[in-house]
């Protein structure tokens, strides 16, 4: 007992309570991902059937034909719509906090710690609750109901900004930088030919984590699309569940299909994922 | 070859460092690269913050002192104060403030305990260590959107898993929960859903500052024995009061501005109204229901203002008390 107490905690083996811990974790994070997977196989009776079935049914293509040929909800179309918003948002969000990054971990000019700081505080603004005066404002810009209206408010983040320069930091070494401008490179060519190659594994973290955020925004997609025939999916989500009656089996399988493509971006790109959390967390 | 001879025409040709006009165009060059160059990096997150995230607070301030309606253009005019005097006597704001309150501590206080707990389960030499971390966030990664639809059906009153699994410990039977109905439930419902996202979020957070912990600060500990659980209080969680901190202002932020859950939970989403008689309403949903189903813009500029100064003195509060209880080390 007191031998293995004496060691840290993370030099301790997991024990088989640690195992059976965390065992009962996993099985509630996935718990309702399959039940929503069950209830989108399922028929109307099955859905509330007690006790509750926990096998797939056999009516998972059924649902998902009656989702996509629902006519005022768009589904199909609003997965497009999705991704082109995350794909953009998500290009443009590596492009310019790298860029930016990179001037703050490896530039100097005047005020550039004061513009960092500037960069910080600004993480803390919850932005939600402008929502009203950014409606008002894209209404005089013309862009409601647009997917621009979703796109542009995203396309750099201060996290983002803040993650590259940390990497940039550490990842480039200054003397590589050094001489390059001795060989007469200008600042962009630096950019593109020495720190866009070193920081890939940066690049594939954030990616990732802006593309899962922005795929799952909500509130102001909302506001400025509801109604539209232009919806992000989750916006034809919240149309499914909507109206007089809402038919579960319909609404969850396309919870379902809405999911998937980010449990396979976790399936493939987990790690990064969990990099990028952790590492924000230790920095910040 | 031909090729050869394009590519070198003649080193006398090449322009002399000397030669001053061209140094001088270089040296601009140069300089622009070194002084300029830099702002244009950094100018693109400045540019958008400023118009797509600090004007809109800003801006909000103005229309909360307006009379600002999307039915009717030609109220216009400066308000004054009436829209924060109206806040301060409407029922349906203090409703709000109470439930978003409640849903908060409901999630927050078991969000970051569990947390610490599965963080220090996986802070230990595990087989597999990366797939239990990519386990923990499965619930990170799903939408709120779709999750909450499927804890909508979870909690459903008549043939819900919730119910069921209550029935079977002698909860309910006969007269099964209708989640739905009271403050309590709706309540204990949302927070459900908010813990489920964000617990193995946190973890993680917490999971990296544990492991940055010296290993030699636990040897003191075993010196006089302590078990692995007043190791993890007494030791542990002091060590990484920071994060702890951190996670605590963050949640504060989020789940002061808790939206999609209580919107989704309710039987008709469109309506906005956080159940029959608003038992979960929270103020964010408040603010889109009273500026895009009651079109009163300027009177939700007004809330969202009052939510933002809620946020800063809460969070402010939190930040504080949490440091005060971790022993007050600055």
């Amino acid at each position: 007992m007191s031998t293995v107490a004496n060691r840290a905690p993370q030099e301790t083996r997991g024990t088989w309570r640690t195992y059976l811990g965390l065992g009962a974790v996993m099985v509630l994070s996935a718990f309702p991902l399959y039940w929503m997977f069950v209830i989108a196989t399922s028929t109307d009776e099955a859905v509330s059937a007690i006790p509750p079935t926990v096998l797939p049914g056999g009516e998972l293509v059924t649902n998902l034909r009656e989702v996509f040929t629902l006519q005022e909800v768009y589904f199909a179309a609003s997965l497009i719509n999705s991704v082109i918003v995350a794909g953009v948002v998500t290009a443009s969000t590596l492009f310019f906090c790298s860029l930016a990054g990179f001037a703050f971990a490896k530039l100097r000019f005047r005020a550039r710690n004061a513009l960092m700081v500037v960069v910080i505080l600004t993480l803390t603004v919850p932005n939600q609750l402008g929502v009203v005066a950014l409606y008002i404002l894209m209404g005089k810009l013309g862009w409601n109901g647009t997917l621009t209206a979703v796109i542009v408010p995203t396309l750099v983040s201060a996290f983002g900004v803040f993650y590259m320069r940390q990497f940039i930091q550490h990842a480039v070494p200054d003397e590589l930088i050094e001489s390059a401008r001795m060989d007469g490179a200008l600042t962009f060519r630096i950019y593109w030919s020495i720190i866009l190659p070193a920081i890939r594994p940066a690049l594939a973290v954030l990616g990732l984590l802006t593309f899962v955020a922005t795929w799952n925004d909500f509130q102001w997609p909302l506001i400025t699309l509801n109604g539209t025939e232009f919806p992000t999916s989750m916006v034809a989500l919240s149309d499914l569940a909507s109206g007089n009656y809402v038919i579960y089996r319909r609404v969850l399988a396309g919870a379902f299909v809405a999911t998937v493509p980010l449990l396979v971006l976790l399936l493939i790109g987990g790690r990064q994922i969990v990099r990028g959390i952790m590492e924000g967390a230790v920095k910040s | 070859m031909a090729v050869t001879q394009v590519r070198r025409p003649s080193p006398a040709h090449r322009p002399a460092p000397a030669k001053v006009p061209v140094s001088r165009w270089r040296l601009w060059v140069y300089h622009f690269d070194t002084k300029r160059v830099p702002y244009l990096l950094i100018a693109p997150f400045f540019l958008l913050f400023a118009v797509f995230g600090l004007f809109p607070i800003v801006f909000n301030g103005i229309v909360a002192l307006r009379h600002w309606r999307l039915d009717d253009p030609t109220l216009t005019g400066w308000a004054g104060f009436t829209n924060f005097e109206r806040l301060l006597t409407d029922d349906d704001f203090w409703n709000a403030l109470v439930n978003t309150f409640g849903i908060f501590l409901l999630s927050t206080v078991p969000q970051l305990l569990l947390a610490l707990i599965i963080a220090n389960l996986l802070n230990r030499r595990l087989r597999t260590t990366t797939w239990w971390r990519i386990g923990v966030l499965l619930p990170y990664v799903t939408p709120v959107a779709a999750s909450t639809l499927l804890f909508a059906v979870f909690f459903a009153r008549d043939g819900g898993m919730a119910n069921w699994i209550l029935s079977l410990v002698g909860i309910g039977g006969d007269e099964p929960i209708d989640w739905r109905a009271d403050k309590w439930s709706s309540w204990i419902a949302i927070a459900t859903m908010v813990n489920w996202k964000w617990i193995g979020y946190n973890a993680l957070l917490y999971l990296a500052a544990m492991q940055s912990i010296p290993r030699d600060v636990y040897d003191a500990a075993a010196v006089d024995g302590a078990g692995p659980w007043r190791q993890l209080w007494q030791i542990t969680v002091p060590m990484i009061q920071p994060v702890v901190i951190f996670t605590v202002v963050l949640s504060t932020i989020g789940g002061l501005q808790l939206y999609t859950e209580p919107m989704l939970f309710d039987e008709n989403p469109a309506a906005a109204s956080g159940g029959s008689d608003g038992q979960y309403q929270t103020i964010a949903q408040l603010i889109y229901q009273v500026g895009w189903k009651d079109l009163n813009l300027g009177y939700a500029a007004a809330m969202s203002w009052a939510l933002f100064l809620i946020i800063l003195v809460v969070a402010a509060l939190n930040a504080l008390a949490t440091n005060r209880l971790g022993g007050g080390r600055r």
